[in-house]
This record gives C-alpha cells, sequence and structure tokens, in this order.
C-alpha cells in the first residue's frame, strides 16, 4: 500500500522532468543550451525523450507487474468478500461493534421478523436468515457489495491502460535498436537510399510518422524523428495529395485545413479518394491518416531586383523557387538567395497599441542572403504595402542570426501605391554624377535670382554636392561623423539643423530631377510630398543597415502547398479504451457505491441487537446508522 | 406497526416530485421541442441527442436539487430576454439599455464578478458574526453570481453566431471562458455541500479562491481585451472539446473546493476560527467527497482528452506538457485516495496534501500555458 504510493509518486517525478525539458528537440539545441559535457551526461540519461527512455519504461513494466500482482493477490478476497453473508457472526462479537444498539420489541417473533425484513427490503438490503441453536436468529444484511468489483476494475484498468500504451510505444524497436538489428538514420539522404536498418517494414505493428507532400506529388513512406535523426516506415500503399486548402474566417484567420488525397494500393480495383481535415481522420488498412500541419511546396515567385546604392532606374527580374536558391553575381561579391518559406496570409495586428483588430496584410516571403564566406542573413518582405501609423510602407525586416529580432525596413509608396516613385529617387540620390545638378538647382531656388555674389552661389553649391555625397555613402549618420570632424562642439546642433534642411531640399529637387527624367510632371511642395521625402530620406539612410545591397519586391507569385500528414497504426488504442472505460466504471464503484452490513440478532427474549459496519468507517456510515437506529426504535416499540 | 414502517420508508424519486419538479420539466421539454422543430435542420443526430439529453440531465438536477430549478429557469428566462433584445444585431450591445448595463454577455459576466466579490465579504462578515441572515444573504448573493454567469455565457454563444454563423462556438474554448467556467461550477459544487452540510461557514473559504478567479478574469479583460470573440483555429473544432472542458473544469472546481476546505480544516485543527468552523470531521468528509467527485470527473476528462487528441493529432497519448501535468495531477488524487481509503487516514496531513493538490492543478490548469510549451493551442497567456 505504502508502496503504492511510492509508485504513483515516482511515476509523477518521473514525468515532470519531460515536461521541464522540452522534448525531442534537435540535439544541436542542446548543446549550445547545456554545453557540451552536460549535453553528453543528459543523453546518457535519456532525458531528450524521457517517456521512451529505458528507465522511464521499466517503471511502467514495474507498475504494470505490481498492480497485477496485487489484483492477482486480491481478487479471489474481494470475490469471497462480496459473496458472503458473515452470518457467523457471534453475539459477543456483534456487541463490540463500534455501531450497535439493542431494543426491546413488541409482537411475536414471526411479526418482528417480518417487520426487519421489510425494513431491509426497502433499503435495498439482501439478507440471510440463520436460526440458531439457542432460539435466537439472525439476519445478516449486505448492501452494496458491489463496490468491490471498483478495485478490480480500477487496478485491472490500469493494467490493461498500460499494456495498450506500452504496445503502441516503441518497445520492439527498442529491443531490435539493442540487439543491433535497427539503428537510426543521422543523415539527410533521399528515403530511398536510406538502408534497410533504419527501414521498418510494413509488418512493424504500431508506429506514429510523417509524412509531407507537396501539391501533386505522393509517397509511400513516412518518417519517424527519433532523438537526433529518423527512421523510414513503410506503408502498404501510396498516398498522393491531389489539392490542400486552407480556409479562412472572415477576419482571416484559418478555419480549416484540409488535403484531398488519392490512396493507390494494388489491393483496390481503384483508387480510394478521400477528403481529411483537422479532427477527421482517414482511417485505410488501420492505418489513419491525419491533418498535421502544412508548409510551402515549392511555390514560385517573381521578383523585381533594385540595387539600393546604385542609380540604377529599372529593376531586374529575377525568378525564385521556395526551398531553392539563386546566386546573384559573381567571384567573391557572390550572393546566394536561399527562399525559406512564402505565406500567402499573414494575420497581422499593425495598430499603434496593439489593441486594435489583427487582420491579415497579404503575403511574404522568407529568404536568406549568404555570402561566399557562408555567413547569412535572414529577410522576411511583404508583398503588400502595411499601413503604420496611418502611412503605408513596403516592409521588410532583417535580422542577422535567428535567435535575434528583425529589424524592419520602411519603405514610403508613391502616388501610384508603387515603389517606383522611392527607387526613382534614390537613383538620383545615389547617382553621384547628378549630385552637382541637384545642387545648381537648389542654387537657383533658394537663393534669390539678383544676387549678385556669384562667388556665395559658388560655395553654397559646392557645399550642397559634398552633402550629398556624404548621404549616398552613408546617410545620416555620415552626415552626422561629417559635423563631428569638422564642426565645433558648441555650434553643432545648428549645423545639423541646417544641413538636415538642406538635405531636405535637395531631395525635393532630386525628386523633381527624377520626375523629369522619368517624364512625369513635377512635384509641387505640399504636404503630401513633403512627407513621401521626409520618409524616403528616413529610408535611404536605413538602407545603409539593412545588409544586402538590393531590395527584392515580390511581384508575382505561384502558390504551391504541402501538406503535413501524420500517419499512426496504433493496435492498443483499443485496449486502451476498453480500459478506460473500466476505469471509470471502476472509480465510480468504489467511490460512490457504499459497502455496508447489517445484522440484527433477534433473541428469543424479544431483545433485538443491531449491529452496522462498512469497509469504510466514515461520516455516512455515522450518519446512516443513527437514522436506522431511530427508525428501528419507532419500527419495534 | 406497519404505519410506522411505512412512514420511515425512503421513497423513490419519481414518487416525491411534485407538481413544480414536474411543472419545471414540461419548460424544459417544451423549450427543447419547440428549438428542435425550428432549428433540427442545422442539427445532425448528435446534436439532436444533446438537446434532449439535456433535458434529461436538468430535469434530474432540478428534481434532486430544487434550487437549480429557479437557476436553469433563470438563466433561461435571461438568455431568451437578451436574445430578444438583441434582435439579431451585435450593435445593439452598445444601444439597448438592458444589454448594455445588465445582460449583454460582457456585462453579465461584470455583474458576476462583482457579486461574486460581494458574496465573499459578506461570507466572512456572516462568518465573524455568527449571524444566520447574512450568511443567508451571502448565499443568495453567490447565487445570483452563478446567475449572471450563465447567462453571460448563455449570450455570449449567441453574440458568437451573430459575428458570423461560422465563427459561432460554445464559449468553453477558451482561458476567459474556462476561468468563467471555473467560478462558476466550483460556486455551483460549494453551494451544494453548503445545503447538504447544512453549514454556511466555508463559504468565505471557498469564495476566497474564485475571488482570485475574478481577479484573474478582471486583468484579462482590462489588459488583454479578452472577452473579444475570437473564431476557434481548426483543432479546437472538435465535439471532444466541447465535453472535455467542462468535464475538467468540475474536476478542478471540485479539487479548488477540497484545498479550500483543507485550509479551513488547518486553521481550525489549530485552534483559529474554530468555534466557528464546521466539526473537523464534517470537514474532512467535505473535502473527501469534493476530491472523489474531482476525481471522478477529472478521470473522464482525462480520457476523453485523450480521444480528443487521437482525433486531432494522431495519438491518444503524446507527452505534451498539458497531458503529462494532466497525470500528474490524477497520479497525486490517486494517491491521496489510496492514503484515505485503504490505509484509513485522516487529519492534516491529508488536508495539506489536498492544499498542496491545489498548486499541482494550479500548474496543470495555467502554469503549463505560462512556463512550457506544447501542442495544446488555446490559453496562451
Ligand atoms: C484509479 C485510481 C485508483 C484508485 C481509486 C485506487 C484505489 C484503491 C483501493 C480502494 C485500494 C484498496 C483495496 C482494498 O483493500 O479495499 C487500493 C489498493 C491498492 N492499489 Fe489502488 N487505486 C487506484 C490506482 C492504483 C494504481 C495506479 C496503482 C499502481 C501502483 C495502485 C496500486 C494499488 C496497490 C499496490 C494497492 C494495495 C493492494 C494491497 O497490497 O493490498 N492503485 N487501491
Amino acid at each position: 500500500m505504502r508502496f503504492a504510493v511510492s509508485l504513483l509518486t515516482v511515476l509523477g517525478i518521473a514525468s515532470i522532468i519531460g515536461t521541464v525539458l522540452k522534448q525531442n528537440e534537435p540535439y544541436t539545441n542542446y548543446i549550445i543550451q547545456f554545453g557540451q559535457f552536460w549535453f553528453e551526461v543528459f543523453e546518457v540519461l535519456g532525458l531528450y525523450d524521457v517517456y521512451h527512455s529505458v528507465w522511464f519504461l521499466l517503471i511502467l513494466l514495474f507498475l504494470v507487474i505490481s498492480t497485477s500482482l496485487c489484483v492477482y493477490r486480491n481478487s479471489p478476497n474481494m470475490l469471497r468478500e462480496m459473496r458472503v453473508w458473515r452470518e457467523h457472526a457471534t453475539e459477543k462479537s456483534l456487541r463490540a461493534f463500534s455501531h450497535q444498539h439493542e431494543y426491546q420489541a413488541n409482537g411475536t417473533p414471526d411479526e418482528i421478523r417480518a417487520g426487519l425484513t421489510r425494513f431491509l427490503t426497502a433499503r435495498g438490503f439482501r439478507f440471510k436468515t440463520v436460526q440458531h441453536e439457542n432460539g435466537d436468529q439472525l439476519i445478516a444484511a449486505k448492501a452494496g457489495t458491489y463496490q468491490r468489483l471498483g478495485y478490480i476494475f480500477t487496478h485491472t484498468a490500469i493494467v490493461v491502460i498500460c499494456v495498450g500504451g506500452l504496445i503502441d510505444g516503441n518497445v520492439p524497436f527498442k529491443v531490435q535498436e539493442l540487439l543491433g538489428y535497427k539503428t537510426v538514420e543521422v543523415r539527410d539522404i533521399a528515403a530511398s537510399e536510406v538502408p534497410a536498418e533504419s527501414r521498418l517494414s510494413t509488418a512493424n505493428l504500431s508506429f506514429r510518422g510523417n509524412m509531407t507532400l507537396p501539391e501533386g506529388t505522393s509517397a509511400d513512406v513516412a518518417f519517424m524523428r527519433m532523438r537526433d535523426g529518423y527512421l523510414v516506415q513503410e506503408l502498404p500503399f501510396r498516398v498522393a495529395l491531389k489539392d490542400f486548402r486552407i480556409e479562412h474566417y472572415a477576419t482571416g484567420q484559418p478555419k480549416s485545413f484540409e488535403s484531398d488525397l488519392v490512396i493507390t494500393d494494388p489491393d483496390l480495383a481503384e483508387p480510394l479518394e478521400a477528403t481529411i481535415s483537422v479532427n477527421k481522420p482517414l482511417i485505410y488498412k488501420g492505418i489513419a491518416i491525419y491533418q498535421s500541419d502544412f508548409q510551402d511546396g515549392g511555390s514560385n515567385l517573381d521578383f523585381n531586383l533594385w540595387g539600393l546604392f546604385s542609380n540604377q532606374v529599372a529593376p531586374l527580374s529575377v525568378r525564385g523557387t521556395i526551398h531553392q536558391e539563386v546566386t546573384l553575381g559573381e567571384g567573391d561579391t557572390a550572393l546566394t538567395v536561399e527562399f525559406d518559406d512564402f505565406r500567402k496570409f499573414n494575420i497581422l495586428n499593425l495598430t499603434a497599441d496593439g489593441k486594435g483588430k489583427p487582420h491579415n496584410v497579404g503575403p511574404n516571403v522568407t529568404f536568406k542572403v549568404r555570402d561566399t564566406q557562408g555567413q547569412a542573413r535572414e529577410y522576411v518582405t511583404y508583398m503588400q504595402p502595411l499601413k503604420l501609423d496611418e502611412r503605408f510602407y513596403f516592409v521588410s525586416g532583417m535580422r542577422p542570426a535567428l535567435q535575434e529580432e528583425f529589424k524592419y525596413l520602411r519603405i514610403p509608396v508613391d502616388e501610384n501605391f508603387e515603389i517606383e516613385g522611392f527607387m526613382r529617387l534614390r537613383a538620383a540620390m545615389m547617382d553621384s554624377a547628378a549630385h552637382a545638378e541637384i545642387a545648381r538647382r537648389l542654387t537657383k531656388s533658394s537663393l534669390s535670382a539678383d544676387a549678385d555674389n556669384d562667388d556665395m552661389k559658388g560655395k553654397f553649391e559646392s557645399s550642397v554636392t559634398q552633402l550629398l555625397r556624404a548621404f549616398a555613402e552613408g546617410g545620416y549618420t555620415r552626415i552626422a561623423a561629417l559635423i563631428e570632424d569638422s564642426v565645433p562642439e558648441e555650434q553643432r546642433d545648428n549645423a545639423a539643423q541646417t544641413y538636415i534642411k538642406i538635405i531636405s531640399s535637395a531631395a525635393f529637387e532630386a525628386h523633381n530631377l527624377a520626375r523629369e527624367r522619368a517624364d512625369k510632371s513635377p512635384a509641387v511642395a505640399d504636404e503630401e510630398t513633403l512627407i513621401f521625402l521626409q520618409d524616403s530620406l528616413n529610408s535611404l539612410s536605413d538602407i545603409f543597415f539593412y545588409g544586402a545591397p538590393f531590395y527584392l519586391e515580390l511581384k508575382e507569385y505561384e502558390h504551391r502547398e504541402a501538406s503535413g500528414l501524420q500517419l499512426t497504426r496504433s493496435p492498443g488504442k483499443n485496449l486502451v479504451y476498453s480500459g478506460s472505460v473500466l476505469l471509470v466504471l471502476g472509480i465510480f464503484a468504489m467511490i460512490y457505491i457504499r459497502e455496508r452490513r447489517i445484522w440484527l440478532l433477534v433473541k428469543s427474549d424479544n431483545r433485538v441487537l443491531f449491529a452496522m459496519s462498512s469497509n469504510r468507517k466514515n461520516r455516512d456510515l455515522d450518519l446512516e446508522f443513527a437514522r436506522y437506529q431511530e427508525q428501528l426504535q419507532r419500527l419495534l416499540a | 406497526m406497519n404505519n410506522a414502517l411505512i412512514n420511515d420508508e425512503p421513497i423513490p424519486l419519481l414518487k416525491r416530485l411534485n407538481w413544480q419538479d414536474w411543472l419545471y420539466s414540461i419548460v424544459l421539454l417544451a423549450g427543447a421541442i419547440f428549438a428542435f422543430n425550428r432549428y433540427s435542420h442545422h442539427m445532425d443526430v448528435y446534436e439532436q441527442g444533446f438537446l434532449f439529453g439535456a433535458v434529461a440531465t436538468f430535469s434530474w438536477l432540478g428534481w434532486s436539487w430544487k434550487a437549480m430549478r429557479n437557476l436553469v429557469l433563470g438563466v433561461g428566462v435571461l438568455s431568451l430576454f437578451a436574445i430578444f433584445v438583441y434582435d439579431a444585431d451585435l450593435q445593439r450591445a452598445e444601444q439597448a439599455f438592458f444589454l448594455k448595463y445588465l445582460i449583454s454577455s460582457q456585462s453579465a459576466i461584470m455583474w458576476m464578478n462583482v457579486l461574486f466579490i460581494l458574496a465573499t465579504v459578506t461570507y466572512w462578515v456572516a462568518l465573524f458574526n455568527r449571524s444566520q441572515f447574512t450568511g443567508k444573504f451571502a448565499s443568495s448573493l453567490a447565487w445570483a453570481a452563478v446567475l449572471m454567469g450563465f447567462v453571460g455565457l448563455m449570450v455570449r454563444w449567441y453574440e458568437s453566431y451573430l459575428i458570423a454563423p461560422d465563427v459561432g462556438y460554445i464559449p468553453v474554448s477558451n482561458l476567459y471562458e474556462v476561468f468563467i467556467l471555473f467560478c462558476l461550477i466550483t460556486a455551483l459544487l460549494y453551494l451544494y455541500y453548503e445545503r447538504r452540510y447544512a453549514t454556511r461557514q466555508l463559504g468565505g473559504f471557498v469564495m476566497l479562491i474564485i475571488s482570485a478567479a475574478v481577479g484573474f478574469i478582471l486583468w484579462y479583460i482590462f489588459d488583454r481585451e479578452a472577452y473579444t470573440i475570437q473564431p476557434l483555429v481548426p483543432a479546437l473544432q472538435s465535439y471532444w472539446m466541447k465535453i472535455h472542458v467542462p468535464a475538467n473544469f468540475i474536476g478542478y472546481g471540485a479539487f479548488s473546493l477540497a484545498a479550500m476546505v483543507g485550509i479551513a480544516y488547518l486553521l481550525s485543527a489549530r485552534g483559529i476560527l474554530a468555534s466557528r468552523l464546521p466539526s473537523l470531521d464534517t470537514m474532512d468528509d467535505l473535502m473527501y467527497k469534493a476530491i472523489a467527485v474531482g476525481f471522478a470527473f477529472f478521470t473522464i476528462a482525462t480520457i476523453l482528452g485523450a480521444m480528443w487528441a487521437a482525433e486531432a493529432w494522431g495519438g491518444y497519448w503524446s507527452w505534451d506538457p498539458k497531458e503529462t501535468w494532466a497525470l500528474i495531477v490524477w497520479l497525486n488524487y490517486a494517491a491521496w485516495l489510496h492514503l484515505r481509503l485503504v490505509k484509513g487516514m485522516r487529519g492534516p496531513i491529508l488536508a495539506w496534501w489536498a492544499v498542496v493538490g491545489l498548486f499541482v492543478t494550479t500548474f496543470a490548469f495555467i502554469g503549463v500555458n505560462m512556463f512550457l510549451s506544447g501542442l495544446h493551442s488555446y490559453g496562451e497567456l
């Protein structure tokens, strides 16, 4: 008994370990987290997959064996207890009961006995009467003896459930692995190349594997992740994915994930078509196929590639495919773009205080840009402009490492809601050949025409040109450095203000110069234009921190999804479920059926001895005894 | 002699019913038939089963616990009134007086919060003043809170369908809703035992944990706007969930009740408030009853959870942290029951154990969501 409680406690504590340490992560994560030494210690202890470790399985096995023994040992006793009447109780032993009372009854013995038996029957007691040699009659009654079945049911249920669970666990594989027949595959190779010792045949009794199917493809193996590698599970049929769909609520949140599957199997006259969705699996040949997740299955994407630090006006076209890469440039400066993910829907909350409603902001693409040294930065770029602080921007986030937060570059939209306006301005501002022209125009517009001081005009022009060059080399940061180098400290604030003003005015001239070159009418200096220019200058300054010399503007996409399926065969499931039913029945029996026994000894001198007991001494017994005692008093009076 | 016998004989439930009981059931049945006639084409066989099953269940509940009749009818009348005032227009929540101040789901739940806090205070006043009258008043406040809470949930159910027919769901699906459910179930369990044991002195203790939950709800409302109705993610669209969650909360509620009684027990055992609280035996028994109910329902809930997991994730048991903690809670109370039933243990150790059990349960309930990550997709904080 103390043993049972200890066992329950040990099992509880063992289970906690696996919830504290995240299970089944890639091993590199653990190495980063714990360092090499502790990583190895924990690996030996099996802490990365506690619930399938040998020691945990041993605890479970121990639980099964000890509970079985307990049931085996106690059940015969319990069943006997259920059947016996205890009609041999002596008067002496009855008088020793804590719940007993004696009455002096009226009436003939037969009347008394009839009254008492009616009393018992009305209260659900069954009874047996024995005649003692001295003329006394003993009525031995019992109720609620099925309570004892509760013990047998619950404890048998525990055994049944654990056995079912063990069947569905990976014990057979564990044994084969220990004997050296099977190993976990850790190489990243095609399923067909995985050698036999890492493959499990279709005869494997139980498994739980995954399969990622891009639309229009099929497969006949599933993968089981195990520790730092995987196993290949062969299937007795082939699954093809015709179509994967996500339906959305009006707010944009996903409402359902559905896959149209086609099963082909030599045993089938014609392919079996079925649609599965979350909570609605397909079961075929004892294997259940579940919708578990989804990912990109290789969408094709068309981009405009804009050089950020050049005077290039027209973009280049780049075509990319998710899970593939594209190399831009040559030699040491070549950059490889690895396209990782495309998402058609993104639910974001863009309100400033974060309290507004999230909504769908359209597609985005995630990619990495890797240089020849292997250094990579990760980018996420939204296709459509996002509304931030009441204005629209093209947004692209960058982070130098996976564990960091994205920092966002925001590029203002032009009057046509396009990126061209900014890119034209950028081309002019980055074009050192245009700086002189911009400076000339600015001088003309800002110094009065009749100013006769040509010398001053020349000076102004050259300082504007110089500022523009500095800005083109490093944005506001560069200007700040310039000020720090050449202006005495007490005049820096003033200088900064003047310089910023000049840059802004120059940007207006650059904007119009760019428009002129694009055959567009000149812009007027209204508020709209000024805000656009301000935003543009900020982004121009930010591109120096963007980490890539280009901006990939997503123009078109051809969406192709992949459905993540989970395939399981779990023959133990029925055992587990039947065990569960047994468990519930048992618990209710154990808790809500109360076994009680009553003895009524009718003596020949009309004295009646009433004694009551229960296998559980508690308040209910006290109350019931008190009630009966009083009722019998009235009955026998 | 025969007369005396007949007077004492236990009368079966059906023969004990009076005309009010029958009227109550007829009203329930009429409501169900009305709903069936009007909406049966939207229901599958199970839902039709649930509809009439509900009539049977609530009849039985109302027959064996008379106060339940008033609650069920009260919730029905107020909810129907709210639906009538809404007139299928969500905007009316802000315009119609009754909705804005009383029975839109948000207002009703606010009322529930306020009433629970008032009930807590009143129970404590009653305990210190030894006042029967104040105690009765406290019970009424608790009943009123339960009424408003259920009205709030029912109206929220309706509101979710007003947002869009495909958004509609029964409100037991996120942390906000289940916290309300927790308050209601714990309060109902307490009110049941209050009548059974004819004692109001424990109300203050039990209401404390409900007040704590109310505090959480208020924080959740004001800081996180948790009351906004969000459509269900695909994994939560399951029948299993709809029974798994309430069953779980009967478990949590009962365990909390036991723990609070455990605290009262421990105080009383040290002589604190001893003259005001019920006898140790009574509290010990109450603790056992609560844990027994909780254990039974928690077992059912865990099994239902496994069946749901089998359908949603492809395996009935994945050792996901939430599942594992459910198992730990279960093992904890299984050990408790062993000590009590097998060893016949009584007294402070079990009371302490019940109190500690509350911490384990609370961790399984919200701690897991906060500190551990897993497959469970609702109730992230
Ligand atoms: C559903 C939960 C459980 C309940 C309600 C329960 C209840 C009980 C009860 C009432 C007894 C005493 C039977 C008697 O003598 O009258 C008992 C005995 C026992 N139970 Fe459990 N039990 C449960 C689960 C378990 C589990 C999971 C184990 C596994 C370790 C276990 C192991 C034992 C053992 C070892 C005994 C003592 C048998 C003996 O040596 O006499 N029980 N249990």
